[in-house]
């Protein structure tokens, strides 16, 4: 929920203030509201037009600017209306019925549920259309006859959501799969569990008034029967990661969990049989319900994350652009493309498949695939791993393997990767846990031996109670509960955790660097001067030059020319880039550069003088100039984000280092770095640079947290402790990160680590009470002192306080 | 107090029929959303007129 204030003059439908002098307005419950850009116009007016105004009654949160999305959105859709694309995610439900699952983003509150649903349906042809709340999928049902896929892509895009088809016979499926059968197990355990509690407060009652024995004897009987499907059936999970361990010859939680539950319930079996006097099967019971509920929500939580990384990288690895005959080229999916094409990729764009180099040498950022940090270097015949990501320059790339493959197996790695990876405090609390367990069972055999001894008729009652007093359920369900329950709150506001790790660094985080454009700034840039500096050459043919360079660049100062010149553009060969720098390519015969001042220093030996510098507004300054003479200068304007400003204060105000790194030149990073009151930045520098100069943070002990776009900050991302990418950013790079910004919301970073620090306090807490507990009920145990139902109570309660604790974190 | 023997078992039963129950509404998806449903009760459902063949599945 946005505690924000809404005012009144801004945009009704994504909440952006309204730049000045813009006057949009759309009719919506009867009043006129302003709205910010044409983007969000013709949302509202579609939204309106169909009837479902009710949506802005209902939203709990703003919507998403319009403003970019279209486009992009509608060069792509028709992809998917091939028969070779669909088939891996179409099922025909009969001649001409067929059904699609699709990712849909954008979606913040129950009313975008709705308003999806309804806009969908309401499309002539569409059978049916769900839209699933936790997950943000959709499964819909049409008549290809009347209306073709492309078209509902399209006409959720008119109402400002995106939505990708995925195949839901993939990990997530098999995810799913697996909740429900916990969700089976977990269900199962709980109601018989609640009946064998019940007999076992019976038979407690009956200790202390007395009971007759055959009424005692129907009672464990009935218990056991209770039992035993819980200890096959729900246990199982256990005893088969057990087993599996042992074989490995690992010593992992699930052994001592399985030895606990199996003696406790053997015990009590002798007891039955024999003339024992207690029975443990609510203890058992007991046991394997708060482990198994231990188990589920890490589940979740993991499921959750990896739903997330999943809809991220569908949504990127879609598209590539293959060549024609000609120079022409044809934007594709990813899926479509065959062994022997032939692909561009631009900088900060992903690799489609695996291939071979053929023009051009640039690096490649692997970090994703292969965990290499430092980014490689590829050169003409080299072979490049599809969903890699090229850094530098453009790269033509003849295709080796076909890109279905490789999709699928890029993603499968990357959410396997997110999965797999255990904060350091779980493994930390895992180990203590399991060696403390080793410990008790050694020590049990040393009491049990005492005890048989010295009082032959009581040593298998003390021996139970030992075990089961000092069940380590509260020590193992410390970490998963208060893990689970901050990450799950966190994505509720927006930032997703994707790595294991991320909220336990983020809680220890000393400096936090920023990129520029793209995270403080919103990275819209527009050119708001352009100066001439020769006679030859006029405004526009400087523009047009200028945006030819960069038509192959995905840097948002490209968006800027590009957005200016659109059609008509320039051929150029020999493109080559520097990160952080420029780019020259050669137009018409001509070598040509475009970049920062250091750049053009550098490649040309020209400089500004003193007094064209008086003619220049403050900006980012952008050169363009041949191998003499400079040949104009363009000044490019960013817009701080409102909320920079708060989240900076907070963060000092937390103790924390704010650090600006930038390529930008020293006059734009100065307004910005002024502005937000960051002492401490560094303007002009190259990834390479941003990258020591973190690195030599580093060494002198900080634990550094980056932001960045992910365009052209890969590297760096990758160096940094925690890296946070923003969602709006390089796809790609942001399932890379270990934490996405989803909500276009500076602040909650700064709730993000209020978050990691409360978790890190409450995981404390829970690790201290379960070893305080365990600690002090053992020696009891061992003496005899404990009652079977003290133990059983003790273990439960013990468990339930961790729990508990846990929960805080979600308010 | 013989009745629990008679008590007794019918709870089984009872119980046997929770968990059937359970399985059952796990394996045909009742659980596989468990936010959505709470905030899809408030809106209204038709604001459109129905097509006649469009058979609008309701959940």
């Amino acid at each position: 929920m946005t505690n924000k204030k809404e005012k009144d003059s801004d945009c009704f439908h994504c909440g952006l203030p309204v730049p000045a002098g813009l006057n949009i307005e759309v009719i919506v419950d009867n009043k006129p509201r302003p709205m910010c850009c044409h983007g969000c116009e013709a949302v509202a007016r579609a939204i309106v037009d169909g009837g479902m105004e009710n949506y802005y009654r209902y939203r709990t949160e703003k919507s998403k600017t319009a403003q970019e999305l279209v486009p992009d959105v509608l060069r792509q859709a028709e992809v998917y209306d091939r028969e070779e694309v669909q088939k891996s995610f179409v099922r025909r439900a009969d001649k001409n019925l067929r059904e699609a699952s699709l990712i849909l983003e954008g979606i913040d509150c129950a009313a975008c549920v709705w308003l999806n649903e309804q806009h969908i349906r309401a499309q002539p042809g569409v059978k049916d259309a769900q839209v699933n709340y936790s997950t943000h999928r959709a499964r819909i049902v049409w008549d290809d006859r009347q209306i073709k896929l492309s078209d509902i892509l399209k006409s959720i895009s008119e109402i400002g959501y995106i939505a990708h088809p995925y195949d839901p016979s993939q990990h997530h499926q098999l995810l799913e799969k697996q909740r429900k059968d916990y969700l089976k197990r977990l269900g199962l355990a709980g109601a018989l569990g609640m009946q064998v509690m019940m007999f076992s407060i019976a038979m407690y009652t009956g200790d202390w008034w007395g009971m007759e024995p055959q009424y005692r004897m129907f009672l464990q009987w009935t218990s056991l029967l209770l039992t035993l499907p819980v200890f096959l059936y729900s246990g199982w999970p256990f005893y088969r990661a057990a087993w599996r361990d042992l074989r490995n010859k690992r010593a992992g939680m699930d052994v001592p969990i399985s030895l606990g539950i199996i003696i406790a319930f053997t015990g009590s079996l002798f007891t039955i049989m024999g003339s024992g006097e207690h029975v443990y099967f609510d203890s058992v019971v007991m046991f394997i319900f708060f482990l198994l509920s231990a188990r589920y929500f890490e589940l979740v939580a993991r499921k959750k994350a990896s739903e997330h990384t999943e809809a991220l990288i569908q949504s990127q690895a879609t598209t590539a652009i293959r060549e024609l005959a000609g120079s022409l080229t044809e934007v594709v999916a990813a899926q479509e493309l065959e062994p022997g094409d032939v692909v561009q990729v631009k900088p900060g764009e992903t690799i489609p498949s695996d291939g071979e180099v053929i023009e051009g040498s640039s690096s490649v950022d692997e970090s994703l695939l292969s965990g290499e940090s430092h980014p490689c270097a590829k050169q003409v015949d080299d072979k490049v791993i599809g969903g890699s990501i090229n850094i530098e320059s453009p790269l033509r790339i003849r295709v080796t393997n076909s890109g279905q493959e490789t999709v699928l197996s890029t993603i499968l790695r990357l959410v396997e990767r997110a999965q797999s990876e255990k904060p350091a405090i779980a493994l930390l609390a895992d180990k203590v846990a399991s060696r403390f367990v080793v410990a008790i069972l050694l020590l049990a055999t040393v009491v049990a031996t005492y005890w048989f001894i010295n009082s032959p008729s009581q040593w298998l009652s003390i021996t139970i109670a030992v075990l089961v007093v000092t069940c380590p359920c509260a020590l193992s369900l410390a970490t998963p509960a208060a893990i689970t329950a901050a990450t799950g709150a966190l994505i509720r506001d927006g930032l997703l955790c994707s790595r294991g790790h991320a909220l336990e660094t983020l809680s220890k985080v000393s400096h936090f660097v920023f990129d520029k454009t793209g995270t403080l700034t919103d990275g819209n840039l527009s050119i708001s001067q352009t100066l001439c500096l020769t006679e030859s050459l006029d405004e526009s043919s400087c523009l047009l030059q200028a945006a030819s360079l960069e038509s192959r660049s995905e840097h948002p100062v490209a968006r800027a020319f590009l957005s200016v010149t659109g059609e008509g553009l320039l051929t150029v060969d020999e493109i080559s880039s520097t990160p952080g720098g420029g780019i020259r390519g050669r137009i018409s015969g001509r070598e040509l550069f475009l970049g920062n001042i250091a750049y053009i220093k550098k490649e040309t030996g020209h400089v500004l003088s003193a007094e064209q510098k008086n003619l220049l507004e403050d900006g980012t300054r952008v050169l363009l100039a041949d191998e003499t003479q400079l040949l104009a200068v363009f000044i490019l304007q960013d817009t701080i984000r409102g909320e920079a400003d708060s989240l900076v204060k907070s963060l000092k105000q937390a103790g924390v280092k704010t650090l600006l790194y930038s390529g930008d030149d020293e006059t734009a990073v100065n307004i910005v770095a002024k502005r937000l009151h960051i002492s401490d930045y560094s303007a002009g520098m190259l990834p390479d640079d941003k990258l020591h100069q973190l690195q030599e943070l580093q060494a002198h002990g900080a634990t550094v947290a980056m932001l960045g776009d992910g365009v052209n900050d890969a590297p760096i991302l990758a160096g940094a402790d925690v890296s946070i990418a923003m969602g709006e950013g390089a796809r790609y790079a942001a399932a890379a990160a270990d934490m996405v910004l989803f909500r276009n919301d500076l602040n909650i970073l700064y709730r993000g680590m209020t978050v990691a620090r409360k978790m890190m306090r409450i995981i404390r807490q829970n690790l201290g009470w379960a070893l305080a507990y365990n600690i002090t009920a053992l020696p009891l145990a061992a003496m005899g002192l404990i009652q079977p139902w003290m133990a059983a109570l003790g273990m439960s309660a013990s468990s339930l306080i961790v729990v508990a604790n846990a929960m805080r974190l979600t308010k | 107090m013989d009745i629990i023997y008679f008590l007794i078992p019918m709870a089984l039963v009872l119980v046997a029929g929770i968990v059937a129950g359970l399985f059952w509404a796990v394996k045909s998806g009742q659980f596989d959303d468990m936010e959505g449903p709470a905030h899809q009760i408030i809106m209204d459902e038709e604001i459109y007129p129905e097509d006649e063949d469009k058979e609008t599945k309701q959940d």
